[in-house]
């Protein structure tokens, strides 16, 4: 008898923490590419996302509940990565952490729109996803493909008050898309570039372009493209005693620049990565996943891990996981992550994380402005 | 008026370069009729031999036109030394082979180079000193830098130096005799073997002439550069007419101008339409380019 009701208060007792667990988690979609031929940039993601609820969940967990990963693979192909986010959706997600690539991603907001579910994206750049504006409830740590643009266009007209640009590039994907934002950037602020031109990259020279600059009389010239033919249209533009600024991206913040372009890289400007490797929470997420996974971090790490921290101090300042709730804590409150001190805009990309403007100083580029 | 000058300089000096590399391109072709698609390779080769010998002697303390002429001097001897490698290993075996081969070895020989530099040295761009030094009287002139103008004069003596020699001295001569019939030279006493390896000696002094002027001029190189100079000189004697000493100068400055101008009054995105555009143009009413001379039967 005596055993029997010991037996039963037992039962009772699981069955109870048993379903505490099943109905009261707050659960945590982390959708990217899991297994496939881009596995590498979705795993590191899921690891950070492991990580950062360990974390959570070890100092009681958000809204006083435990917070559970679901994990979906996409493996990167929009036509999953819909099916994936239905699926989600039905097993309960309450936020979804991904997915990592910008078509898989753009394929699955719809279904979170649907939901009324928050996604915070740790690697999709693609420029629409936020700009159109057709997703309120999707944010990323990330800097959209056009912030280089962005950032140099603002660097130009606010800080070197320049009236007169021209944009060249050296016709690649990245270099002449960057030079495609930029110029639509100085249209929309009421500036037509007096050039718009790519060149061919390993030409023997650059003269006739270089003059071409110098007789258009341009104040700054926005360059997107890499270091090579960067060091060359410099060079020849400095031999010509020409005043020109030189902006660019970070296909030319690298030191090969400096090396080839030597004295006459001087007062060159370049966007590039803001620099997290001093930041100590960056450096102890490092760490920690060096600890427990025993190698060093892949792509992603650091954004996913500041996605991850985002998400949940969202929830726990918003007191719910109601998609208005959260997403208005994440646009106003500031977050302490391994990127640094970050929030979102109205769009939905971060502030406080992407690129900074550097100058060449005495053969070594140094941060002049975000 | 200014603008059209300075693109016309611009254009003279990247003609230039062209043309000094086209004449090996057209000296080769027009004695055994080979396209030896490594001249580019050679091109290159002499510019980084005279990086490395001018970083070297600069240690030593040397400076000015001493250290440009020099290494240039250096550059031209091991390059010349290559061109004549070259010809032993991968041509003269197949002298008597069907056509393609030899231009098959000669595409293997250019990526072979390219890799052996990649290898030995870097595959990153490297910094050229700028050896060619401003001269004092060229201080106010704005439209052409004195590197330039060096650039042409060279190109303007090698030119007139080839032709006399062509023209004037036994072992020009026994390369016309080559060019025209290569039996019967033979027959007549002319060694082959010799002219040939002469007009390689040639041809890669030139293009390493052209390496250390353009890289002094624009102040970088990497392993990769002679494979666009290379396919730019070879369009300039094809369109001077491949085999005519005075047609690949003449190419290659029409063809410097033509990007030049192209760039300058149209876009540079356009640059290569233009230039290419030209050469089907001008193969079209000419098809031996302007300076050849119809011949049956060539590649």
């Amino acid at each position: 008898m005596k055993r029997s009701l010991i037996f039963l208060m037992a039962t009772a007792f699981i069955l109870f923490t048993g379903s505490a667990f099943a109905a009261d988690t707050v659960k945590l979609g982390v959708a990217g590419a899991h297994s496939g031929d881009l596995a590498s940039y979705g795993l590191p993601t899921l690891n950070a996302a492991k990580l950062v609820v360990g974390d959570v969940n070890a100092k009681g967990g958000v809204l006083g509940k435990k917070v559970e990963i679901l994990p979906a693979d996409d493996v990167c192909k929009p036509e999953v990565a819909a099916n994936v986010a239905s699926k989600l959706v039905s097993d309960g997600a309450n936020v979804v952490l991904g997915h990592i690539c910008s078509g898989a991603t753009k394929a699955a907001l719809n279904t979170y729109k649907e939901a009324k579910i928050v996604v915070i994206s740790p690697s999709a750049t693609n420029v629409d996803l936020t700009k159109s504006g057709d997703y309120p409830n999707f944010f990323r740590t990330i800097s959209p493909d056009d912030s280089q643009a962005k950032l140099e266009v603002d660097f130009a007209l606010n800080k070197l008050k320049v009236k007169k640009v021209a944009v060249i590039h050296d016709k690649g994907d990245y270099g002449k898309g960057l030079a495609e934002f930029a110029k639509a950037d100085f249209e929309k602020r009421g500036i037509n570039p007096v050039l718009f031109e790519g060149i061919t990259p390993g030409a023997v020279d650059y003269s006739a372009i270089v003059q071409k600059i110098k007789n258009s009389g341009a104040d700054a010239v926005i360059y997107g493209g890499y270091h090579p033919e960067a060091a060359k249209i410099v060079s020849a533009m400095k031999k010509k005693k020409m005043k020109t600024f030189f902006i660019s991206d970070d296909g030319v913040k690298d030191d090969t620049f400096i090396k080839v372009a030597g004295q006459f890289a001087e007062g060159v400007y370049a966007t590039g990565p803001m620099d997290t490797s001093k930041n100590p929470m960056a450096i102890a997420a490092i760490d920690q996943h060096k600890k427990v996974y025993g190698s060093d971090p892949g792509a992603f790490y650091l954004n996913a891990y500041a996605a991850t921290i985002c998400l949940l101090q969202a929830i726990d300042k918003a007191g719910s996981t109601n998609i208005d709730a959260v997403s208005k804590a994440l646009r106003t409150n500031w977050f302490e992550t391994p990127l640094g001190k970050i929030s979102f805009d109205e769009r939905g990309d971060a502030k406080g994380i992407g690129f900074s403007m550097y100058e060449v100083e005495k053969g070594k580029y140094v941060e002049v402005g975000k | 008026m200014d603008y059209f000058l300075e693109l016309f300089v611009g254009g003279l000096t990247r003609g230039s370069i062209y043309a000094l590399i086209a004449l090996g391109y057209t000296m080769v072709y027009g004695i055994i009729e080979l396209i030896n698609f490594a001249h580019g390779e050679i091109y290159m080769i002499g510019a980084f031999t005279a990086l490395i010998v001018a970083s070297a002697l600069s240690l030593l303390g040397m400076s000015g036109w001493s250290l440009l002429m020099l290494a240039g001097v250096i550059a031209v001897i091991y390059s010349a030394a290559y061109g004549f490698t070259l010809e032993k290993i991968a041509y003269k075996p197949l002298r008597k082979a069907q056509r393609l081969s030899p231009l098959i070895s000669a595409i293997g020989m250019s990526i072979f180079l390219q890799n052996y530099v990649l290898l030995a040295q870097t595959s990153d761009f490297l910094s050229f000193p700028a050896l060619i030094k401003e001269f004092s009287f060229m201080e106010n002139v704005t439209i052409m830098r004195s590197s330039e103008l060096v650039i042409f004069i060279t190109t303007a003596i090698a030119t007139i130096l080839l032709s006399l020699f062509i023209k004037f001295t036994r072992m020009g001569k026994a390369m016309r005799a080559v060019a025209q019939d290569k039996t019967m030279a033979m027959l007549l006493g002319v060694n082959v073997n010799r002219v040939i390896s002469v007009t390689f000696i040639i041809g890669s002094a030139l293009a390493a002439v052209g390496g250390v002027l353009i890289s002094s001029h624009i102040g970088q190189i990497n392993f990769y550069i002679g494979f666009i100079a290379g396919i730019k000189a070879f369009t300039a004697a094809v369109l001077g007419g491949i085999g005519s000493v005075p047609g690949a100068v003449l190419g290659g400055l029409v063809l410097g101008w033509t990007e030049s101008f192209a760039t300058g009054y149209v876009s540079s995105d356009y640059e290569d339409v233009f230039a290419f555009g030209l050469l089907v143009f001008i193969l079209i009413f000419r098809p031996s380019g302007i300076l050849g001379k119809t011949s049956s039967e060539k590649v």
